[in-house]
């Protein structure tokens, strides 16, 4: 009989850290061939499709892009929070409240300077990300009240806060469905590359990246949310005011998650509506724990999901396989990458008896 | 000796014994017999080769060299279940229960037999077992709300219920009161009397003397030394485990006491149990001396030193640093005027364990100028104050950027020692500051604390060490029940006065 036994390994050198995500990736289309096969597809014609779909042509790729800027926005929300051990299931409500407040000044701050408007438009969808996760944060500082349930349930509070604004104050006039009205031309992103939607949101995203990284390696900040994430105990012992760090990171993280509402609303949809969002606040969770919550994995790690949700048209319409394959690749690459993780710390040992 | 082995067939034989990790050899050649009815201490400092050798006895780890025979039976481990199947048993220092079950779910844990477990049978058992061996825990009893001794009883019931005939026990004392102490080392003569062998792993001479019968001492690998505990003594004992005569007493040196640097007035505070843990204590230290708090250990030292910290925040009383009142419960207050502090558990409250060293050598001062300026970090700044940190206190560490969880006892505590004296404060509060380090450590660190005061600095030395508490202290108050017993200077205290007053009693 075969044993197995997990024992911890020693140290592996930085490079490893920096190659797993890749070999996750590998791994997960390796696994994920399984089920293109029993759809009867041809693996290698797969994939090409996936890929070439996603990068193969100048459209597609900026599509990419596109696709990866929410998911890069949600990914650093929930990768920022779970530094800091501030277990933020919430994105996808902080995203809503963005959204929100990013068509209430595109539809009604009509009094605004036209260059004032997108300023404010993303100061106040940031602010109403952040704001909405301080509730669980203060909740979670205060009262002891455990996070990942508060902010898990607080996106059914506001998903239901935002079915009633749709459906009175601000639905548009004479509509019967839950839509609002349109933005404002001013409050549009603008499109940056010519017969393409690559527009200013996916700016904000790549600087949000580079934000990030310089919060978690330069600053003051950065040090004590880690340490907070790290040990409690001791950040409060070493006179970092833990509960204020907490309550900051909640504002970046749920900031971060409403210029994603934001940028759905102001490029993508022009108006607010129920769907805004297909789930990006979570599948966030994942982009963040496949991207090792490191800013620069997050961005890696979004871009990754993306190809495959915009190379999956594709490949559906080339190899003949059903688009539901994203979901699965998309679960895979969570569990292995948590799988490699895993064994950056810890080694299988088997053993014959 | 020679002639018991004669005599007697050892349980455990380990012959020539050698574990190489990549490039260093833990154990090399090394050479332990274990009889029955014996207790055999395995003496050494942290390093030296006790974790590993019991680790390969254990199955942790295969064998590189040497051979194990148990019972005269040569044996090879995979696995500790097959070390476990032998009768062997380990009992690590941090215990492995579930803390919310009961001791009979935890006793009977990969022990069910099948998928509906007999529960009245296996208490019967539990019980006739803690008969056999004189046990007092009520089988229904949740785990946690037993206290850490009981816990450990726990585990050790636990071999014993899996038929464990030698127990491997890593640093047992390491976690316990001094009473509990007591009642672990009657717990092991009873095991040893009804037929058990014992392997007992501590660097705590004392102890050694008081429940082994034979020592076998590792340095840097091999085994130097093996000895009857009655024909040795604790100063030999020791300098077969440093390599070197210890410092039989150091050098206090002439104490000239200067001005108050921290009085503390009538502070009272509950524990998190909602006791009264310190109760109107007051106490004044001044500059040039070390003040010793002497106490059995749960009598309100580690209450007291968490308010002095600014971690706990007094009900009632003040705290004066240089006579200025400094507002409670605020650690950052009690930084910025100046207090170095030794937290009593250096991993939960010290350090960052996942961080690396330079990052935990900043902990309190990287709000400051020059570690930053205007919220942001000098990462230069930081660089050449953790090495002046790792080179002031001969920090062995492979650089500042490694994680500081990949060093051992004695340097995570150097680590903390950096940190808090190379600014040289005026003022020093030290809670258990030698607690489970090896001796070389622990006289490192009582030499920084006389350091300091010869330098001028006020030390506070909570300890329930009161080897530690005589070697250094120019005073000594002594804590009972969250109260200062009373004071005494150094040369006239003495051990009956100050066990006297330890234990309640005001002579």
């Amino acid at each position: 009989m075969i044993g197995m036994s997990i024992v911890k390994r020693k140290p592996l050198p930085p490079w490893v850290m920096l190659i797993i995500p890749v070999a996750a990736v590998f791994v997960t289309l390796l696994i994920t061939a399984i089920p293109i096969l029993i759809a009867g597809g041809n693996v290698f014609k797969a994939y090409g499709a996936l890929f070439h779909g996603a990068l193969g042509s100048r459209f597609n790729l900026l599509e990419t892009f596109v696709k990866a800027s929410p998911l890069i926005l949600t990914g650093l929300a929930v990768a920022f929070a779970f530094r800091a051990k501030f277990w933020n299931i919430g994105a996808e409500g902080q995203l809503f409240a963005g959204a929100i407040i990013a068509s209430w000044v595109g539809i009604y701050f009509t009094w605004l300077p036209s260059f004032l408007v997108l300023p404010v438009m993303i100061i106040f969808g940031f602010l109403g990300g952040g704001l909405w996760a301080t509730i669980p944060a203060f909740l979670k500082t205060k009262l002891k009240v455990d996070d990942v349930v508060t902010t898990l349930l607080l996106n059914y509070v506001i998903l239901h806060i935002m079915g009633a604004l749709l459906f009175g104050p601000m639905q548009m006039p004479g509509s019967a469905w839950p839509r609002s009205a349109s933005i404002m031309d001013a409050a549009f992103y603008p499109m940056l590359i010519a017969r393409s939607r690559f527009h200013l949101g996916i700016i904000i995203s790549f600087a949000a990246v580079l934000v990030i990284w310089f919060i978690n390696s330069k600053t003051v900040f950065g040090y004590q949310s880690k340490g907070v994430g790290i040990n409690l105990n001791a950040a409060k012992f070493g006179g970092i005011n833990t509960n204020m760090v907490i309550l900051k990171t909640a504002i970046i993280s749920g900031g971060l998650a409403g210029l994603a509402g934001v940028g759905e609303v102001a490029a993508i949809h022009h108006h607010l509506m129920m769907d805004v969002s297909p789930g990006y606040g979570y599948t966030g969770i994942v982009i963040a724990m496949l991207g090792n919550l490191h800013p620069i994995g997050v961005a890696l790690a979004a871009f990754f999901f993306s190809v495959i949700s915009v190379g999956a048209q594709t490949m559906s319409r080339v190899a003949g396989i059903p688009i539901y394959i994203v979901g699965i690749i998309e679960g895979v690459s969570l569990m292995t990458m948590l799988i490699f993780i895993l064994l950056t710390e810890y080694k299988i040992r088997w053993t014959k008896s | 000796m020679e002639g018991r082995i004669l005599e007697k067939q050892p349980v455990i034989e380990m012959r020539g014994v050698t574990k190489r990790f990549v490039d260093v050899i833990a154990n090399d050649k090394v050479d332990l017999k274990l009889f029955p009815n014996e207790v055999v201490a395995l003496l050494g400092e942290n390093g030296a080769g006790k974790t590993t050798l019991m680790n390969v006895l254990f199955g942790y780890y295969n064998l590189d060299g040497g051979e194990m025979l148990i019972n005269g039976e040569s044996v090879t481990f995979n696995s500790p279940k097959d070390a476990i199947n032998h009768g062997i048993a380990m009992i690590h220092q941090h215990f492995t229960l579930v803390q919310t079950q009961t001791v009979l779910e935890n006793v009977m844990i990969g022990m069910e037999g099948s998928f509906f477990p007999d529960y009245n049978k296996a208490k019967e058992k539990l019980l006739a077992i803690e008969k056999e061996f004189g046990f007092h825990l009520d089988p229904d009893a949740i785990v946690w709300t037993l206290s850490i001794g009981e816990q450990q009883k726990l585990e050790i019931l636990k071999a014993l219920y899996r038929g464990a005939k030698i127990l491997i026990m890593d640093e047992p004392t390491a976690v316990l009161a001094p009473t509990e102490t007591i009642e672990l080392f009657e717990t092991l003569r009873n095991l040893v009397k009804k037929g058990h062998s014992i392997i007992f792993i501590s660097h705590h001479l004392q102890e050694v003397m008081d429940i082994c019968d034979r020592v076998v001492v590792l340095r840097t690998g091999k085994r130097v030394a093996e000895a009857k505990v009655s024909e040795t003594t604790i100063p030999e004992l020791a300098s077969l485990m440093v390599g070197r005569e210890l410092l039989e007493r150091l050098d206090r040196g002439k104490s000239k006491t200067g001005k108050t640097i921290l009085e503390a007035k009538n502070l009272k505070v509950k524990n998190n149990r909602g006791v009264t843990a310190v109760d109107d204590l007051s106490f004044v230290l001044k500059e040039g001396e070390v003040l010793g708090v002497a106490g059995v250990s749960g009598n309100g030292q580690t209450e007291l030193s968490e308010m002095l910290f600014g971690e706990l925040n007094p009900e009632e009383g003040e705290i004066f640093i240089s006579g200025k009142r400094v507002p409670g419960g605020s650690p950052s207050a009690v930084v910025k005027e100046g207090m170095a502090r030794i937290p009593e558990d250096r991993i939960k409250t010290g350090l960052f364990m996942d961080l690396s060293v330079k990052e935990n050598m900043i902990l309190e001062s990287h709000v400051n100028e020059p570690i930053s300026k205007n919220g942001l970090i000098n990462m230069k700044e930081i660089r050449s104050f953790a090495d002046n940190c790792i080179n002031s206190f001969s920090v062995k560490t492979d650089g500042m950027d490694i994680p500081v969880k990949s060093l051992s006892g004695g340097n995570l505590q150097k680590v903390i020692l950096a940190r808090e004296l190379v600014g040289n404060p005026k003022l020093v509060v030290a809670c258990q500051p030698t607690r489970g380090l090896d001796v070389g450590a622990m006289e490192y660190v009582h030499q920084a604390m006389l350091d300091q005061k010869s330098s001028g600095s006020g030390v506070l030395l909570i300890s329930d060490d009161l080897d530690e508490i005589f070697l250094l202290s120019d005073r000594i108050i002594v804590m009972y029940e969250g109260k200062v017993m009373g004071e005494v200077s150094a040369e006239e205290a003495s051990r009956d006065k100050i066990g006297l007053w330890m234990s309640g009693v005001i002579s």
